[in-house]
């Protein structure tokens, strides 16, 4: 697949690597975020760990939007989708999150709710349009990338005076979220959780730029440098940060510069302003209420906000008590670090929210990491 | 029983399947003469009792049933009518078994176009004979508008192990090479291409074959074969997991072995999916000592339907009965059984 396989190239990969292993100083180590799912994704589909010297380490953020949808907002989701001639469509992954009760989207249908999978925000637009004697409800979620095409949805239901189509909000912000890891007394005071650098979202950075990363940056001396989700960007940008710690310096580099550009979608950021506006606080599963991390749907537009139609009430559930999701999304844990991993929280059963989509850290180290423990690690193939 | 027949042809260009189409009288029969046994017409559904009757040979029988619900009905490279024939005559012939015959079971739902449940059964017909396993016994049910989703097939097929033969999915062994007779994720990708919601296509065909020829190559030439599967729901990366937990052993398999059509893999780009994860209707995985690995190879390539056969790993000594992968880009990964539903519906 041309623009895909040269982004995967074993070769070039051994290059990069090898530079990466020259140039760490074994003097010290590398503690790296990746804040965005689809970086763990990648870096554990292509075993990238593999290739990276033992004092380079990867710590999985909370860039992963299912994973930190809280239960409270699962529950809300449910609630609306079991009210009578409502069609609720959202993303496949969704239907699998435990809300509280045990209950999430797919035992919902199972007992009767019209719960459907839809690939975008358009889709289900399209349903609501069939359906016009029913109440087509959008759960919405997911970081900058995914909100435009939500926010013209809403503006499509307005211009077609869509009646029965409302979309339930989500959608959080990546810059907000960032800060709060770096605000933690563990990172900031302790000192306990070396963190040293991030590898910056790709699809975010499309829509947001790479401007909003420089605060940071500046503030909380920590290199940044933004990266593709194909496994050479990502073993590109580690070897960037690398040679940023290693010179002293702490600045927003772009190894995405295919796809990003400084200033952003400056389109796709004014159908976001004209529809949405900042909530103060927002609950995310793992680091709690974080202020001004999300959005909600502005008043101009209230007729086609689910949470004002359906009247509702957003509760804060705890997580189960044993699940570690908040400390390992806040990389002072890693997966197998949790009593629950592997034991009553799997991908077919998963108890917190980070094993629920392939893109969080537990699912990722579940599917494709899980070797790296067992004590008896086969041969290579040598057919 | 012979019908004698009152009254005018059943209407297979505007009619519906209704409900008197399984209520057990003329309508019925009707139905069951004029399509059924006119398409599938053999000595033994010919003697039209409620049960076919047929001497075997003496030795080890298997016996396999499957129901098939696949949406949509008719898919490119093939309809739910030949996937239930070559589906389940894959089951049987995976056990190194020839095939001896079908039965099929339909639930119809009330309103299915007779023109389409015609050509349904008309493509099982010739999936049949081109496979040369008769279908010699059947049933027809229909269920109520909205109680079903057109038309679901149930066969059940039986087979003759030859003599010699002792394969089974839990004879794996640590040093066993591990084949596979052609590309993945047709089967699944064809079938995606054809749901509404998606809005891509492709000029992929599913791979949807009858495979008793090429096993039976291969057993007459290796019949040491250890293991056969054929990787349908969940793909190679499920099926490989099913052989090693049976097995008791662990799985190393290198990505850049396993042969995947570009096709296949930009669509799975596309949709968030790997191929080592979707459905395939005619292939199967062989596991060998790895002594006979090459001769089984060369086999499976002189078929047409291996010819894209290759080696793609070896069993391994493993108490977590892990399937592990060699990735291109140069890392491992465990390859996992495969979590929830990635596609629904696929056969």
């Amino acid at each position: 697949m041309k623009y895909i396989d040269e982004f995967r190239d074993g070769q070039l990969a051994r290059h990069i690597a090898a530079s990466i292993v020259a140039e760490a100083s074994p003097a010290r180590g590398y503690a790296l975020m990746e804040f965005c799912g689809g970086h763990t994704h990648a870096i554990s589909r292509y075993g990238i760990e593999d290739l990276l010297p033992a004092n380079v380490r990867m710590i999985h953020g909370p860039g992963c939007p299912v994973c930190v949808l809280p239960i409270g907002r699962v529950d809300n989701a449910i609630s609306i989708a079991q009210q009578p001639g409502v069609i609720l469509c959202t993303y496949g992954d969704l239907l699998r999150v435990p809300g509280s009760k045990r209950l999430s989207l797919l035992k919902a249908k199972a007992a009767g709710a019209d719960v459907r999978m839809v690939y975008s925000a358009g889709d289900s637009l399209t349903i609501a349009r069939d359906n016009p004697d029913r109440q087509v409800v959008f759960f919405a979620i997911g970081f900058e990338t995914t909100t435009p095409p939500t926010a013209l949805v809403i503006k499509q239901a307005r211009a077609l005076g869509l009646t029965n189509f409302s979309v339930f909000c989500n959608h959080v912000l990546t810059p907000a979220a960032i800060t709060n890891i770096l605000e933690s007394p563990e990172v900031r005071e302790l000192g306990t959780v070396p963190l040293d650098g991030f590898i910056g979202p790709a699809h975010v950075s499309t829509v947001i730029g790479s401007q909003p990363y420089e605060y940071f940056a500046e503030e909380y001396q920590k290199p940044v440098v933004i990266a593709g989700f194909e496994p050479l960007d990502v073993l590109q940008a580690i070897l960037m940060l690398v040679r940023q710690l290693n010179e002293g310096r702490f600045e927003v580099e772009n190894e995405f510069s295919r796809a990003v550009t400084r200033d952003g979608n400056r389109k796709a950021q004014a159908v976001v302003a004209e529809v949405f506006e900042l909530r103060r606080v927002f609950e995310w599963r793992g680091l709690g209420m974080v202020p001004y991390s999300a959005l909600c749907i502005k008043e101009a537009f209230a007729d086609w906000d689910a949470e004002r139609r359906f009247a509702v009430e957003t509760v804060s559930v705890p997580d189960i008590k044993a699940c570690e999701c908040g400390t390992i999304l806040r990389g002072l844990k890693k997966p197998v670090d949790c009593r629950l991993f592997g034991t009553v929280c799997t991908p077919e059963s998963p108890m917190g929210s980070c094993m629920v989509s392939a893109e969080g850290a537990c699912a990722a180290y579940w599917t494709y990491g899980r070797f790296r423990q067992s004590s008896q690690t086969p041969t290579k193939a040598s057919s | 029983m012979t019908l004698q027949r009152k009254g005018p042809s059943i209407d297979f260009v505007h009619g519906r399947v209704d409900l008197t189409h399984g209520g057990g009288g003329r309508a019925m029969a009707q139905l069951v003469e004029e399509l059924f046994v006119a398409a599938f017409d053999n000595d033994m559904l010919r003697q039209r009792n409620d049960q076919a009757s047929f001497t075997v040979e003496a030795g080890r029988m298997v016996m396999t049933t499957d129901g098939y619900v696949i949406s949509p009905m008719f898919f490119p490279g093939g309809d739910i009518g030949s996937l239930a024939v070559h589906g389940t005559v894959n089951d049987v012939a995976m056990a190194g078994a020839v095939p001896i015959a079908l039965s099929a079971s339909f639930i119809l739902e009330e309103g299915l176009l007779l023109a389409d449940l015609q050509r349904i059964v008309r493509s099982m017909a010739e999936a049949s004979r081109e496979a040369g396993v008769p279908i010699v016994t059947g049933d027809t049910k229909v269920v109520e508008k909205g109680k079903g989703d057109g038309v679901f097939i149930s066969t059940t097929g039986i087979g003759r192990v030859p003599v010699g033969l002792d394969i089974s999915g839990d004879k794996a062994r640590p040093g066993d090479v591990i084949l596979i007779s052609g590309t993945m994720g047709d089967h699944g990708v064809a079938v995606m291409s054809q749901r509404e919601s998606l809005g891509f296509e492709t000029t992929l065909l599913s791979d949807s074959a009858a495979l008793h020829g090429l096993v039976a190559a291969m057993v007459a030439a290796v019949p040491s074969i250890h293991c056969l599967r054929d990787p349908t729901r969940g793909g190679l990366a499920t099926t490989l997991n099913e052989l090693a937990t049976q097995s008791g052993v662990g799985m190393m398999i290198r990505e850049d072995a396993i042969p995947v059509r570009a096709e296949v893999r930009g669509a799975c780009e596309l949709l968030g999916l790997d191929p080592l994860y979707v459905a395939n209707e005619g292939k199967l995985i062989a596991i060998v000592p790895a002594e006979e690995a090459e001769r089984l190879l060369a086999v499976m390539r002189a078929h047409p339907l291996g010819a894209d056969a290759a080696i793609i790993g070896r069993v391994v000594a493993d108490d977590h009965h892990f399937v592990q992968m060699e990735t291109s880009f140069g890392g491992n990964r465990v390859v996992d059984w495969l979590a929830g539903e990635q596609l629904p519906r696929i056969c």
